[in-house]
Protein backbone atom coordinates (compact mmCIF):
# COMPACT_ATOMS: atom_id res chain seq x y z
CA UNK A 1 0.00 0.00 0.00
CA UNK A 2 1.25 3.78 -0.50
CA UNK A 3 1.38 4.46 3.07
CA UNK A 4 2.65 7.56 3.81
CA UNK A 5 2.14 8.98 0.33
CA UNK A 6 -0.27 11.27 -0.13
CA UNK A 7 -3.74 10.25 -2.07
CA UNK A 8 -4.87 13.37 -3.40
CA UNK A 9 -8.59 13.57 -5.44
CA UNK A 10 -9.25 16.22 -8.17
CA UNK A 11 -12.48 16.74 -9.31
CA UNK A 12 -12.56 19.10 -12.07
CA UNK A 13 -15.48 20.37 -14.02
CA UNK A 14 -16.06 22.31 -17.19
CA UNK A 15 -17.04 25.47 -15.32
CA UNK A 16 -14.57 25.21 -12.22
CA UNK A 17 -11.86 23.26 -10.21
CA UNK A 18 -14.68 21.76 -7.89
CA UNK A 19 -12.21 19.76 -5.17
CA UNK A 20 -8.51 19.10 -4.78
CA UNK A 21 -7.27 17.50 -1.82
CA UNK A 22 -5.68 15.00 0.14
CA UNK A 23 -7.99 11.89 1.09
CA UNK A 24 -7.87 8.94 2.82
CA UNK A 25 -10.67 6.95 0.73
CA UNK A 26 -13.36 8.05 -1.97
CA UNK A 27 -16.38 6.38 -2.59
CA UNK A 28 -19.07 6.88 -5.92
CA UNK A 29 -21.34 5.14 -8.36
CA UNK A 30 -20.55 3.68 -11.71
CA UNK A 31 -21.69 1.87 -14.25
CA UNK A 32 -20.82 -1.10 -12.22
CA UNK A 33 -22.18 -0.41 -9.37
CA UNK A 34 -20.57 1.38 -6.17
CA UNK A 35 -17.00 1.28 -5.62
CA UNK A 36 -15.08 3.09 -2.60
CA UNK A 37 -11.02 3.59 -3.27
CA UNK A 38 -8.57 3.65 -1.29
CA UNK A 39 -4.72 4.62 -1.81
CA UNK A 40 -2.57 2.42 -3.81
CA UNK A 41 -5.67 1.46 -6.37
CA UNK A 42 -4.95 -0.48 -9.69
CA UNK A 43 -5.12 2.15 -12.49
CA UNK A 44 -8.32 2.06 -13.59
CA UNK A 45 -10.24 4.10 -15.65
CA UNK A 46 -14.58 3.98 -14.97
CA UNK A 47 -17.79 5.70 -16.12
CA UNK A 48 -19.42 7.41 -13.45
CA UNK A 49 -23.27 7.07 -12.71
CA UNK A 50 -25.39 9.85 -10.76
CA UNK A 51 -24.97 8.68 -7.09
CA UNK A 52 -23.51 9.88 -4.16
CA UNK A 53 -20.26 10.73 -3.98
CA UNK A 54 -18.37 10.34 -0.54
CA UNK A 55 -14.76 12.12 0.11
CA UNK A 56 -13.23 10.88 2.98
CA UNK A 57 -10.79 13.09 4.74
CA UNK A 58 -8.43 12.79 7.49
CA UNK A 59 -10.37 14.60 9.36
CA UNK A 60 -14.26 14.69 8.29
CA UNK A 61 -16.21 13.50 5.53
CA UNK A 62 -17.56 15.61 2.95
CA UNK A 63 -20.74 14.77 0.60
CA UNK A 64 -21.79 15.53 -2.89
CA UNK A 65 -24.22 14.74 -5.54
CA UNK A 66 -22.03 13.31 -9.03
CA UNK A 67 -23.91 13.37 -11.92
CA UNK A 68 -22.35 11.82 -14.53
CA UNK A 69 -18.19 12.31 -16.05
CA UNK A 70 -15.69 9.82 -15.93
CA UNK A 71 -12.92 8.43 -13.17
CA UNK A 72 -9.21 8.67 -13.76
CA UNK A 73 -8.44 5.88 -10.56
CA UNK A 74 -4.18 5.90 -9.96
CA UNK A 75 -2.07 4.43 -6.92
CA UNK A 76 -1.74 7.80 -5.45
CA UNK A 77 -4.51 9.92 -6.36
CA UNK A 78 -7.95 10.04 -9.05
CA UNK A 79 -9.19 12.31 -11.39
CA UNK A 80 -12.34 13.18 -11.24
CA UNK A 81 -13.99 14.34 -14.65
CA UNK A 82 -17.22 15.25 -13.87
CA UNK A 83 -19.74 17.00 -16.34
CA UNK A 84 -22.13 18.28 -13.06
CA UNK A 85 -21.28 18.17 -9.49
CA UNK A 86 -23.02 19.83 -6.20
CA UNK A 87 -22.12 20.31 -2.91
CA UNK A 88 -25.71 19.83 -0.66
CA UNK A 89 -25.60 23.30 -0.21
CA UNK A 90 -25.77 24.19 -3.85
CA UNK A 91 -28.86 21.40 -4.33
CA UNK A 92 -32.64 23.15 -3.85
CA UNK A 93 -34.40 20.70 -2.24
CA UNK A 94 -37.91 21.18 -3.01
CA UNK A 95 -36.65 21.15 -6.53
CA UNK A 96 -35.29 18.21 -6.61
CA UNK A 97 -37.99 16.48 -5.34
CA UNK A 98 -39.94 17.76 -7.55
CA UNK A 99 -38.05 16.25 -10.09
CA UNK A 100 -38.13 13.12 -8.44
CA UNK A 101 -41.72 12.88 -8.47
CA UNK A 102 -41.95 14.29 -12.42
CA UNK A 103 -39.56 11.58 -13.26
CA UNK A 104 -41.31 8.72 -11.59
CA UNK A 105 -44.77 9.82 -13.12
CA UNK A 106 -43.59 9.95 -16.49
CA UNK A 107 -41.95 6.51 -15.92
CA UNK A 108 -45.36 5.06 -14.78
CA UNK A 109 -47.14 6.28 -17.12
CA UNK A 110 -44.93 5.36 -19.47
CA UNK A 111 -46.13 8.37 -22.30
CA UNK A 112 -45.70 7.55 -25.99
CA UNK A 113 -43.15 8.62 -27.38
CA UNK A 114 -41.59 9.45 -23.71
CA UNK A 115 -37.61 9.48 -24.07
CA UNK A 116 -37.38 6.44 -21.54
CA UNK A 117 -33.68 6.71 -21.25
CA UNK A 118 -33.68 10.33 -20.01
CA UNK A 119 -36.68 9.92 -17.44
CA UNK A 120 -34.38 7.36 -15.90
CA UNK A 121 -31.56 9.50 -15.58
CA UNK A 122 -33.52 12.47 -14.25
CA UNK A 123 -35.15 10.52 -11.98
CA UNK A 124 -31.40 9.19 -10.66
CA UNK A 125 -29.88 12.57 -10.50
CA UNK A 126 -33.29 13.56 -8.50
CA UNK A 127 -32.20 10.59 -6.11
CA UNK A 128 -28.74 10.89 -5.79
CA UNK A 129 -29.77 14.72 -5.10
CA UNK A 130 -32.02 13.93 -2.35
CA UNK A 131 -29.55 11.30 -0.62
CA UNK A 132 -26.91 13.77 -0.44
CA UNK A 133 -29.36 16.23 1.72
CA UNK A 134 -30.21 13.56 3.99
CA UNK B 1 -9.39 74.68 -48.67
CA UNK B 2 -12.85 74.18 -46.57
CA UNK B 3 -14.29 76.99 -44.75
CA UNK B 4 -13.40 76.96 -40.81
CA UNK B 5 -16.83 76.38 -39.57
CA UNK B 6 -16.63 72.90 -41.90
CA UNK B 7 -13.38 71.71 -40.45
CA UNK B 8 -15.20 72.59 -37.01
CA UNK B 9 -17.73 70.67 -37.37
CA UNK B 10 -16.03 67.43 -38.92
CA UNK B 11 -13.55 67.73 -36.02
CA UNK B 12 -16.25 67.67 -33.55
CA UNK B 13 -18.28 64.50 -35.03
CA UNK B 14 -14.82 62.74 -34.78
CA UNK B 15 -14.26 63.79 -31.15
CA UNK B 16 -16.95 62.15 -30.53
CA UNK B 17 -16.69 58.70 -32.75
CA UNK B 18 -13.75 58.90 -30.84
CA UNK B 19 -15.41 58.74 -27.50
CA UNK B 20 -17.18 56.04 -28.36
CA UNK B 21 -14.68 53.85 -29.40
CA UNK B 22 -12.93 54.73 -26.35
CA UNK B 23 -15.83 53.18 -24.42
CA UNK B 24 -16.38 50.29 -26.33
CA UNK B 25 -12.66 49.54 -26.18
CA UNK B 26 -12.56 49.82 -22.35
CA UNK B 27 -16.12 47.68 -22.32
CA UNK B 28 -14.51 45.32 -24.38
CA UNK B 29 -11.41 45.03 -22.26
CA UNK B 30 -13.32 44.20 -19.32
CA UNK B 31 -14.76 41.61 -21.14
CA UNK B 32 -12.01 40.56 -22.11
CA UNK B 33 -10.69 39.84 -18.89
CA UNK B 34 -13.56 37.88 -17.37
CA UNK B 35 -14.24 35.35 -20.81
CA UNK B 36 -10.29 34.48 -20.55
CA UNK B 37 -10.77 33.99 -17.06
CA UNK B 38 -13.18 31.68 -17.58
CA UNK B 39 -11.62 29.97 -20.59
CA UNK B 40 -8.87 29.64 -18.61
CA UNK B 41 -10.77 27.39 -16.09
CA UNK B 42 -12.85 25.26 -18.25
CA UNK B 43 -8.39 24.61 -19.92
CA UNK B 44 -7.74 21.70 -17.38
CA UNK B 45 -11.07 19.92 -18.21
CA UNK B 46 -10.42 19.93 -21.67
CA UNK B 47 -6.70 19.05 -21.25
CA UNK B 48 -7.67 16.02 -19.34
CA UNK B 49 -10.72 15.01 -21.51
CA UNK B 50 -8.46 15.10 -24.97
CA UNK B 51 -5.61 13.30 -23.13
CA UNK B 52 -7.87 10.87 -21.75
CA UNK B 53 -9.64 10.20 -25.54
CA UNK B 54 -6.54 9.95 -26.88
CA UNK B 55 -5.47 7.21 -25.29
CA UNK B 56 -8.34 5.19 -25.13
CA UNK B 57 -8.23 5.73 -29.05
CA UNK B 58 -4.82 4.71 -28.99
CA UNK B 59 -5.11 1.74 -27.03
CA UNK B 60 -7.96 -0.06 -28.61
CA UNK B 61 -6.87 0.37 -32.13
CA UNK B 62 -9.50 -0.73 -35.05
CA UNK B 63 -13.22 -1.10 -33.63
CA UNK B 64 -16.41 -0.89 -35.46
CA UNK B 65 -17.59 2.01 -34.01
CA UNK B 66 -19.47 4.40 -35.94
CA UNK B 67 -17.83 7.12 -34.23
CA UNK B 68 -14.57 6.57 -35.54
CA UNK B 69 -15.76 5.60 -39.70
CA UNK B 70 -17.27 8.15 -41.69
CA UNK B 71 -20.86 7.39 -42.94
CA UNK B 72 -22.45 7.45 -46.60
CA UNK B 73 -23.69 10.60 -46.56
CA UNK B 74 -22.06 13.15 -48.22
CA UNK B 75 -24.20 16.16 -45.76
CA UNK B 76 -21.52 18.04 -43.67
CA UNK B 77 -22.56 19.86 -40.47
CA UNK B 78 -20.94 22.54 -39.54
CA UNK B 79 -21.58 24.68 -36.22
CA UNK B 80 -20.26 28.05 -36.71
CA UNK B 81 -19.59 30.39 -33.61
CA UNK B 82 -19.16 33.64 -34.31
CA UNK B 83 -20.75 37.05 -32.49
CA UNK B 84 -24.25 38.96 -32.33
CA UNK B 85 -22.33 42.41 -32.49
CA UNK B 86 -20.22 43.99 -35.24
CA UNK B 87 -17.27 46.35 -34.69
CA UNK B 88 -15.12 43.60 -34.26
CA UNK B 89 -12.84 43.65 -37.14
CA UNK B 90 -12.54 40.44 -39.36
CA UNK B 91 -13.77 37.82 -36.29
CA UNK B 92 -16.61 37.21 -38.01
CA UNK B 93 -15.82 37.24 -41.70
CA UNK B 94 -12.70 35.05 -40.78
CA UNK B 95 -15.26 32.51 -39.50
CA UNK B 96 -17.74 32.77 -42.64
CA UNK B 97 -14.68 32.61 -44.93
CA UNK B 98 -13.37 29.06 -43.14
CA UNK B 99 -16.32 27.26 -44.93
CA UNK B 100 -16.99 29.51 -48.10
CA UNK B 101 -13.33 29.45 -48.94
CA UNK B 102 -12.73 25.65 -48.66
CA UNK B 103 -12.16 23.77 -50.91
CA UNK B 104 -13.99 20.84 -52.19
CA UNK B 105 -16.88 21.54 -50.61
CA UNK B 106 -19.78 21.83 -52.22
CA UNK B 107 -22.86 24.30 -50.97
CA UNK B 108 -25.41 21.71 -51.00
CA UNK B 109 -23.89 19.30 -48.81
CA UNK B 110 -22.97 21.80 -46.06
CA UNK B 111 -25.47 22.38 -43.30
CA UNK B 112 -24.88 25.41 -40.95
CA UNK B 113 -25.78 25.43 -37.52
CA UNK B 114 -25.43 29.23 -36.58
CA UNK B 115 -23.99 30.33 -33.55
CA UNK B 116 -24.24 34.12 -33.55
CA UNK B 117 -26.62 36.03 -35.59
CA UNK B 118 -23.44 37.82 -37.67
CA UNK B 119 -22.41 34.10 -39.14
CA UNK B 120 -25.99 33.35 -39.72
CA UNK B 121 -26.87 35.98 -42.04
CA UNK B 122 -23.69 36.31 -44.11
CA UNK B 123 -24.13 32.15 -44.34
CA UNK B 124 -27.64 33.07 -45.63
CA UNK B 125 -26.66 35.61 -47.93
CA UNK B 126 -23.94 33.09 -49.46
CA UNK B 127 -26.95 30.70 -49.73
CA UNK B 128 -26.01 28.23 -47.57
CA UNK B 129 -29.09 26.02 -45.58
CA UNK B 130 -29.08 26.97 -41.78
CA UNK B 131 -30.27 23.95 -39.84
CA UNK B 132 -30.69 25.88 -36.84
CA UNK B 133 -29.97 29.34 -35.31
CA UNK B 134 -28.83 29.08 -32.18
CA UNK B 135 -27.13 32.72 -31.84
CA UNK B 136 -28.44 33.14 -28.07
CA UNK B 137 -25.51 31.03 -27.14
CA UNK B 138 -22.94 33.35 -28.09
CA UNK B 139 -23.63 35.59 -25.51
CA UNK B 140 -23.01 33.59 -22.34
CA UNK B 141 -23.33 29.92 -22.76
CA UNK B 142 -23.03 27.16 -20.14
CA UNK B 143 -22.26 23.74 -20.21
CA UNK B 144 -25.67 22.51 -20.48
CA UNK B 145 -26.51 24.20 -23.49
CA UNK B 146 -23.29 22.47 -25.43
CA UNK B 147 -24.74 18.82 -24.32
CA UNK B 148 -27.92 19.83 -25.71
CA UNK B 149 -26.30 21.05 -29.10
CA UNK B 150 -23.93 17.83 -28.88
CA UNK B 151 -26.93 15.48 -27.93
CA UNK B 152 -28.95 17.01 -31.55
CA UNK B 153 -25.95 16.91 -33.62
CA UNK B 154 -25.05 13.20 -32.26
CA UNK B 155 -28.85 12.32 -33.03
CA UNK B 156 -28.33 13.39 -36.24
CA UNK B 157 -25.13 11.98 -36.72
CA UNK B 158 -26.31 7.93 -35.92
CA UNK B 159 -29.69 8.47 -38.09
CA UNK B 160 -27.41 8.80 -41.37
CA UNK B 161 -28.66 12.35 -41.81
CA UNK B 162 -25.21 14.17 -41.84
CA UNK B 163 -21.85 11.93 -42.53
CA UNK B 164 -19.21 14.56 -40.96
CA UNK B 165 -19.31 17.41 -37.88
CA UNK B 166 -17.26 20.41 -37.89
CA UNK B 167 -16.62 23.35 -35.41
CA UNK B 168 -15.93 26.14 -36.62
CA UNK B 169 -14.47 28.49 -34.35
CA UNK B 170 -11.88 31.46 -33.56
CA UNK B 171 -8.84 30.04 -31.13
CA UNK B 172 -7.73 32.34 -28.68
CA UNK B 173 -3.79 32.15 -28.77
CA UNK B 174 -3.34 35.77 -26.76
CA UNK B 175 -4.82 39.26 -26.40
CA UNK B 176 -3.71 40.54 -29.71
CA UNK B 177 -3.30 37.25 -31.66
CA UNK B 178 -6.57 34.79 -32.97
CA UNK B 179 -6.81 31.97 -34.77
CA UNK B 180 -10.02 31.23 -37.04
CA UNK B 181 -9.88 27.01 -36.78
CA UNK B 182 -11.95 24.92 -38.76
CA UNK B 183 -12.31 21.56 -36.33
CA UNK B 184 -13.44 17.98 -37.36
CA UNK B 185 -15.77 16.73 -34.36
CA UNK B 186 -17.12 13.33 -36.20
CA UNK B 187 -15.81 11.16 -36.86
CA UNK B 188 -12.98 10.92 -34.60
CA UNK B 189 -9.70 10.78 -36.51
CA UNK B 190 -6.99 8.81 -35.16
CA UNK B 191 -4.20 11.10 -33.80
CA UNK B 192 -0.53 10.64 -33.95
CA UNK B 193 0.88 9.34 -31.12
CA UNK B 194 3.47 11.69 -29.95
CA UNK B 195 5.87 9.83 -27.52
CA UNK B 196 4.33 7.56 -25.02
CA UNK B 197 0.43 8.61 -23.20
CA UNK B 198 1.39 9.67 -20.17
CA UNK B 199 -1.88 8.68 -19.00
CA UNK B 200 -3.38 5.74 -17.00
CA UNK B 201 -3.42 2.11 -18.29
CA UNK B 202 -6.97 2.10 -19.60
CA UNK B 203 -8.48 -0.67 -17.28
CA UNK B 204 -11.97 0.06 -18.06
CA UNK B 205 -14.55 -2.87 -16.10
CA UNK B 206 -16.43 -2.25 -19.32
CA UNK B 207 -15.71 -3.16 -22.73
CA UNK B 208 -13.58 -0.17 -25.12
CA UNK B 209 -16.24 0.04 -26.98
CA UNK B 210 -19.04 0.67 -24.45
CA UNK B 211 -16.44 3.18 -23.07
CA UNK B 212 -16.11 5.14 -26.35
CA UNK B 213 -20.14 5.38 -26.80
CA UNK B 214 -19.80 6.73 -23.59
CA UNK B 215 -17.10 8.99 -23.85
CA UNK B 216 -17.24 10.59 -27.29
CA UNK B 217 -20.55 12.30 -26.50
CA UNK B 218 -18.69 14.22 -23.60
CA UNK B 219 -16.01 14.82 -25.59
CA UNK B 220 -18.03 16.27 -28.30
CA UNK B 221 -19.29 18.45 -25.54
CA UNK B 222 -16.71 19.45 -24.27
CA UNK B 223 -15.27 20.50 -27.54
CA UNK B 224 -17.97 22.27 -28.40
CA UNK B 225 -18.01 24.29 -25.14
CA UNK B 226 -14.57 24.84 -24.96
CA UNK B 227 -14.56 26.10 -28.93
CA UNK B 228 -17.64 28.87 -27.30
CA UNK B 229 -15.42 30.04 -24.54
CA UNK B 230 -11.65 30.67 -26.78
CA UNK B 231 -14.83 32.19 -29.64
CA UNK B 232 -16.00 34.74 -26.62
CA UNK B 233 -12.62 35.64 -25.71
CA UNK B 234 -11.60 35.89 -28.95
CA UNK B 235 -14.35 38.26 -30.36
CA UNK B 236 -13.65 40.90 -27.25
CA UNK B 237 -10.11 40.45 -27.76
CA UNK B 238 -10.82 41.02 -31.52
CA UNK B 239 -12.89 44.15 -30.89
CA UNK B 240 -10.63 45.41 -27.85
CA UNK B 241 -8.14 45.65 -31.41
CA UNK B 242 -10.20 46.81 -33.46
CA UNK B 243 -11.76 50.01 -31.44
CA UNK B 244 -7.77 50.63 -30.41
CA UNK B 245 -7.23 51.18 -33.92
CA UNK B 246 -10.14 52.97 -34.30
CA UNK B 247 -9.28 55.16 -31.48
CA UNK B 248 -5.91 55.90 -32.94
CA UNK B 249 -6.90 56.86 -36.30
CA UNK B 250 -9.71 59.06 -34.86
CA UNK B 251 -6.77 60.63 -33.07
CA UNK B 252 -5.13 60.93 -35.87
CA UNK B 253 -7.70 62.68 -38.43
CA UNK B 254 -8.30 65.11 -35.38
CA UNK B 255 -4.77 66.23 -35.03
CA UNK B 256 -4.98 66.33 -39.33
CA UNK B 257 -7.72 68.80 -39.11
CA UNK B 258 -6.75 70.68 -36.07
CA UNK B 259 -4.00 72.19 -38.40
CA UNK B 260 -5.82 72.10 -41.17
CA UNK B 261 -8.36 74.33 -39.20
CA UNK B 262 -5.31 76.79 -37.12
CA UNK B 263 -3.88 77.19 -40.71
CA UNK B 264 -7.47 78.06 -42.15
CA UNK B 265 -7.67 80.47 -38.83
CA UNK B 266 -4.11 81.92 -39.64
CA UNK B 267 -4.76 82.54 -43.63
CA UNK B 268 -8.50 84.56 -42.71
CA UNK B 269 -6.04 86.59 -39.82
CA UNK B 270 -3.86 87.00 -42.21
CA UNK B 271 -5.86 88.03 -45.09
CA UNK B 272 -7.86 90.34 -42.60
CA UNK B 273 -4.86 92.21 -42.32
CA UNK B 274 -3.68 92.53 -45.59
CA UNK B 275 -7.59 93.84 -46.63
CA UNK B 276 -6.62 96.96 -43.75
CA UNK B 277 -3.67 97.91 -44.29
CA UNK B 278 -4.54 98.23 -48.11
CA UNK B 279 -7.90 99.93 -47.44
CA UNK B 280 -5.38 102.20 -45.07
CA UNK B 281 -3.05 102.99 -47.65
CA UNK B 282 -5.97 103.56 -50.18
CA UNK B 283 -7.11 106.90 -47.45
CA UNK B 284 -4.10 107.86 -47.08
Amino acid sequence: MAQGKDFTLRIITPERVFYEGVVEMVEFNTTEGEIGVLPGHVPMTVILMPGVLTIHEPEEEKWAALHSGFAEILPDGITILAEVVEWPQEIDRTRAEAAKERAERRLRMREHGLDMARAEAALRRAIARIEVLD
Amino acid sequence: MASMRDIKRRRGSIQSTQQITKAMKLVSTVKLQRARSSAEKTKSYFDCMYETVRSILARIGEVPSPYLHGRTSERKAVVAITSNRGLAGGYNSNVVKLVTKHEGWKKEDVTIYAIGSKGRDAFARNGYEIAEDLSYLAESPTYADAMHLSDKLLREFCDGKIGEIYLAYTFFRNTVSHEPILLKLLPVEKMEQEGPVAMAPMNFEISDEEALELIIPKYITSLLYGGLMESIASENGARMQAMDNATSNAEDMINNLTLAYNRARQGSITQELTEIIAGAEAIG
